[in-house]
């Protein structure tokens, strides 16, 4: 009973909550489908919190990621006629390899020359996938076939939603149980300082070598799915708005809080949805929210209120 | 021959924009260790400005320049002191991905107001002297080149003069070395903050304007050249002045002879892949010094 | 901006987070037309023009009584011409917002990414993008209004042949309406006896195209360059192109260039420049008896007064087209039955638009021929009818 209680069980159960009663509420597949990209942007979030949160690491490249994992399923599916999970897994792989081939030389940057590089990265991805045409579609985009479980296609907003909820709740249960083991531990002395961390025996690069690959394989996952529930993938998704998207979520939510990354991603996807209705105003008013929340909320949302309830309930604010 | 040089021409043109936006980079990197991911869109409100002020206010070309510089700097200042200061001024200050979210907000923020207010559209400024080109060992050259290049050149000798003769410029290049050590002997370094946001801005606006005759201004032409400012910011090493100009100049003579020589399809990579290789190599950038981190 | 409905649906998006009531509800309101327009972005030269003449048209409808006896109401999305955007807007428009017909897709690539949604949907979608992939092979709730690409090349094509010019050097952007266009002019020109001998690209972001140009003049023999574009890049390109004295080689624009704001932006460098264009942007040179002469004009003067004497684009006229075949179609179906009016759309039979003479079938979607084109030359920074 106690295990329940304490927070990282307790905020699976009540994410599982969440998600098994949301279709009660849901009124209609539009509704389906913004929670589906809800899902699967937080799926990329859990993931690039472990890199940003807890490594301390900046990523402004990781939508690249997410559209080489769309794009491997989408071209090896309808190109090729790779059965969809060969697809996904072949892409997970791929991108875990070119994660972990730059990771070493990226990652011995600090700062912003890290974000330079990142950065670099994502829209070199996106630039290749623009301009090859023959094989991705070029700027247009391809059209991506349903992914098939034995005779069974799995289409329809329904089918996706459970997908992708599924997918995320066991992606924050691998992200939990890793930041509570060594390499969390780990990951937090390199937060503080790299060289204390170092000093004392921590070979830091090994550990932030292992988050960027692991974070780079959520994305690629994130985009297969994507690509599988949209039907359809542009490389749009490579592009760097598309990366700030992906890392203002995380920092929007809170950094170092795996649900942090959640909710950034559920505000950050449902909030544009709003805008619209302002429509010339929309990107003025996207712009304002992002300053006003990192001024007055610099730690994010999360771990921000988490704070403020701590202190009503008169605990000691961590 | 006349083709190499057409292409150097190009090159140089296009490297000089860099630059300047790499040195409005540079300027607030100094001061603050702040990467204003806004610079590109001072380039924008520096040429659209001066567009709406020419057409909408009936001002002569040469008093909506200055003008459009102040209005780009004022933008400059009050993006510190509403978006910036308010960050880093709190107690324990502002963690990189912070301030690097608060800038790209701004730039978003100033799309938005930009586009509301003076539109979609494309537009383009008379060139200062004519359009008639310049011929040159049979590369031809548009004369509003020759005022990217001179004025850059200008403002290099000014930043020089400023930050090596001027009392003020003395204590930004202090604030750049060692904040604390700075404040400790008395310099307002929040002053300092500001006036490289000005400066900085003041800087891009004068980019816009300047290049708006050739490269034709629009709300959002400040996003690609703010991101290629900033490679060749990091290119030159980030922070040196020099490094900014050779850096971009580096990097838009390589994209002309790129796409000149080898393809132009992949002309827009190539900053970027210059960077990678660059920083794979000598993290650091080509000037920058080496910098190691206090426990 | 409708306010009750902002409200409504910021509480049932809220409902996705916590707990909420959404309501949705069809009723016996206004018909309601759907669009999803790239009006920002860089495509935001298309879309912007076309929400315009959306919103101005409604009004006029609804001023004048309507149709049917019911008003129009139009629910417009920014999709800022990103396909992934456009496919959301879709599903909102079609499960949300309940509309009855979707008249919008500035870019060919959202409109080919929002295909499997409408057809899915059964809705009447009628696009306003360029490429002929998008009604061909037909698809049965898809329709098109402007001229192809393909179209744009062939008209250019049969120019270049008729002047005896059998060289061609291809010049455009990388994003998708170039790419569509570059294709189109490697593919047809051997049916011309044309043979292309030179291929240069730019990225949408470029701000000098002289490399390109360059390359271009020095491949000996080139007698005709096809430029594939729209934007700011075009109006560079022009510059570009008068700066290293290239005048000898006639220079073809696609009709993405249709607008005042390339000539101004060219600042001169689009002098004798040749694009083939819809009758619009010619409308007071048109002979008096010429069909579309009456329509062009009239939309010219609605347009300039409503939007501060904004010149009109063809884009806008691509609207203008899609909305008025819709509500004739909803009109001849009586209602806004789906299937109805997607056969009505189908049976659109001598319709003269914006853009010519619209004659559909089950095996055409789109409906114009090659005649309602305009080839036009830059003469004294405006455009002149040729034939």
């Amino acid at each position: 009973m106690r295990r329940l209680l304490d927070a990282r069980t307790g905020g699976l159960l009540a994410l599982a909550l969440i998600i098994a009663l949301l279709p009660l509420i849901l009124p209609n597949k539009f509704y389906y489908d913004v929670a589906i990209k809800t899902a699967l942007n937080a799926l990329v979030c859990v993931g690039l919190n472990l890199l940003i949160g807890y490594a301390g690491q900046i990523s402004l490249g990781h939508a690249g990621f997410f559209a080489l994992g769309g794009y491997a399923s989408a071209v090896l599916t309808a190109r090729y006629q790779w059965n969809g999970f060969a697809a996904m897994a072949v892409g997970m792989a791929g991108v875990g390899l070119l994660a972990f081939i730059v990771a070493r030389p990226i990652l011995r940057l600090r700062g912003h020359y890290l974000a330079m590089a990142t950065l670099g990265l994502g829209i070199i991805i996106a630039i290749v996938l623009n301009r090859e045409i023959p094989i991705t579609g070029g700027p247009d985009g391809m059209t991506v076939p349903a992914l098939r479980l034995g005779e069974w296609r799995l289409i329809g907003t329904t089918t996706w939603y459970w997908i992708s909820g599924g997918v995320l709740l066991i992606a924050v249960w691998l992200a939990l149980n890793l930041i509570d083991s060594g390499v969390g531990r780990a990951l937090r002395a390199l937060h503080g300082s790299e060289v204390a961390a170092e000093t004392v025996g921590i070979d830091t690069t090994r550990y932030k070598v292992l988050i960027f690959v692991i974070s780079a394989v959520f994305a690629s996952l994130a985009g297969s799915l994507f690509a599988h529930a949209e039907r359809f993938i542009t490389p749009t998704e490579a592009g760097f708005m598309r990366s700030i998207e992906f890392v203002t979520m995380v920092v929007l939510g809170g950094m170092a809080s795996t649900y942090g990354a959640v909710v950034g991603a559920a505000i950050l996807t449902v909030l544009p949805q709003l805008l619209t209705k302002l429509h010339d105003y929309e990107h003025l008013a996207f712009g304002a929210v992002l300053i006003l929340v990192m001024i007055f909320m610099p730690k994010g949302l999360v771990p921000t209120l988490q704070n403020r309830l701590r202190h009503l309930v008169g605990g000691q604010p961590r | 021959m006349a083709e190499f040089l057409q292409f150097a021409f190009s090159g140089l043109t296009v490297g000089a924009i860099y630059a300047l936006v790499a040195l409005g980079f540079a300027l607030i990197y100094n001061a603050s260790h702040v990467i204003n991911f806004a610079q590109g869109e001072f380039v924008t409100i520096g040429g659209m400005a001066t567009v709406a002020l020419m057409t909408g206010g009936g001002l002569p070309l040469l008093l909506a320049i200055p003008a459009a510089v102040m209005i780009t700097a004022l933008v400059g200042l009050a993006l510190e002191k509403f978006a910036v200061e308010p960050a880093i001024g709190r107690p324990g200050g502002a963690s990189v991905v912070t301030i690097i979210i608060i800038t790209i907000g701004a730039s978003i923020f100033i799309r938005g107001v930009v586009q509301v207010t003076l539109g979609k559209d494309f537009h383009r400024l008379p060139a200062f002297s004519g359009e008639a080109p310049i011929d040159i060992l049979g590369a031809r050259l548009q004369p509003q080149s020759l005022w990217v290049l001179g004025v850059t050149l200008l403002v290099v000798a000014a930043l020089w003069w400023f930050f090596g003769r001027t009392r003020f410029g003395k204590a930004m290049l202090a604030t750049s070395h060692n904040r604390l050590a700075a404040q400790l002997v008395g310099i307002d370094t929040r002053l300092v903050l500001l006036a490289s946001f000005g400066l900085s801005a003041a800087l891009g606006g004068l980019a816009g304007i300047l290049t708006a005759p050739i490269t034709l201004t629009k709300y959002d032409i400040g996003i690609m050249l703010g991101l290629k400012g900033f490679a060749a910011a990091i290119l030159g090493g980030l922070g040196s002045g020099p490094g900014a100009i050779v850096g971009g100049i580096a990097l838009g003579l390589a994209e002309a002879l790129a796409a000149g020589y080898i393809s132009s399809a992949y002309k827009d990579a190539v900053a970027f892949i210059i960077i990678l290789v660059v920083l794979f190599v000598r993290p650091s950038g080509l000037l920058g010094g080496r910098s190691t981190e206090r426990v | 901006m409708n306010k009750r409905n902002f409200l409504r649906t910021a509480a049932a998006l809220v409902a996705l987070g916590a707990l909420g009531i959404a309501g949705a509800q069809a009723q016996q309101g206004p018909i309601k037309i759907g669009s999803f327009l790239a009006v920002t972005g860089p495509a935001s030269f298309l879309g912007d023009p076309e929400a315009k003449t959306l919103r101005l048209y409604v009004d006029m409808v609804n001023k004048a009584g309507g149709v049917n006896g019911r008003q129009l109401q139009a629910v417009i999305y920014d999709s800022a011409g990103d396909a992934r955007q456009a496919v959301t807007f879709a599903r909102r428009l079609i499960e949300e917002d309940k509309v009855d017909i979707i008249v919008g897709g500035s870019t060919t690539g959202e409109t080919m990414a929002v295909v499997p949604v409408v057809e899915e949907a059964q809705i009447p979608f009628i696009s306003l993008a360029g490429a002929n992939v998008i009604v061909e092979p037909v698809k049965k709730w898809v329709f098109k209004m402007p001229h192809s690409d393909r179209m744009a090349v062939e008209k250019i094509y049969e120019d270049m042949k008729k002047n005896g010019k059998t060289k061609a050097a291809v010049l455009g952007g990388s994003g998708g309406f170039d790419q569509s266009c570059r294709k189109e002019a490697k593919d047809l020109a051997s049916r011309y006896g044309i043979t292309v001998i030179a291929d240069e690209t730019y990225a949408p972001t470029d701000t000098d195209m002289t490399v390109q140009l360059t390359k271009i003049k020095n491949t000996p023999g080139v007698e005709g360059i096809v430029g594939c574009g729209f934007g700011a890049p075009t109006a560079i390109t022009a510059r570009n192109y008068r700066q290293l004295g290239m005048q000898n080689i006639q220079f073809y624009f696609n009709h993405g260039v249709g607008s005042q704001q390339f000539i101004d932006g060219a600042g001169g460098g689009a002098e004798g420049m040749r694009v083939p264009v819809a009758a619009l942007l010619v409308a007071n040179q048109l002979a008096g008896n010429d069909p579309q002469k009456k329509v062009a004009e009239d939309y010219t003067r609605a347009y300039r007064a409503a939007n501060n004497n904004e010149a009109v684009s063809t884009f806008g006229g691509h609207m203008y087209d899609g909305f008025m075949i819709a509500i004739e179609a909803m009109k001849r179906a009586g209602g806004t039955d789906k299937a109805k009016v997607r056969d009505e759309i189908e049976k659109t039979k001598g319709f003269v638009g914006a853009d010519g003479i619209y004659n559909m079938s089950a095996t055409d979607h789109m409906g114009l021929t090659l005649d309602s084109f305009k080839m036009v030359e830059v003469r004294n920074n405006t455009w002149k009818l040729l034939y």
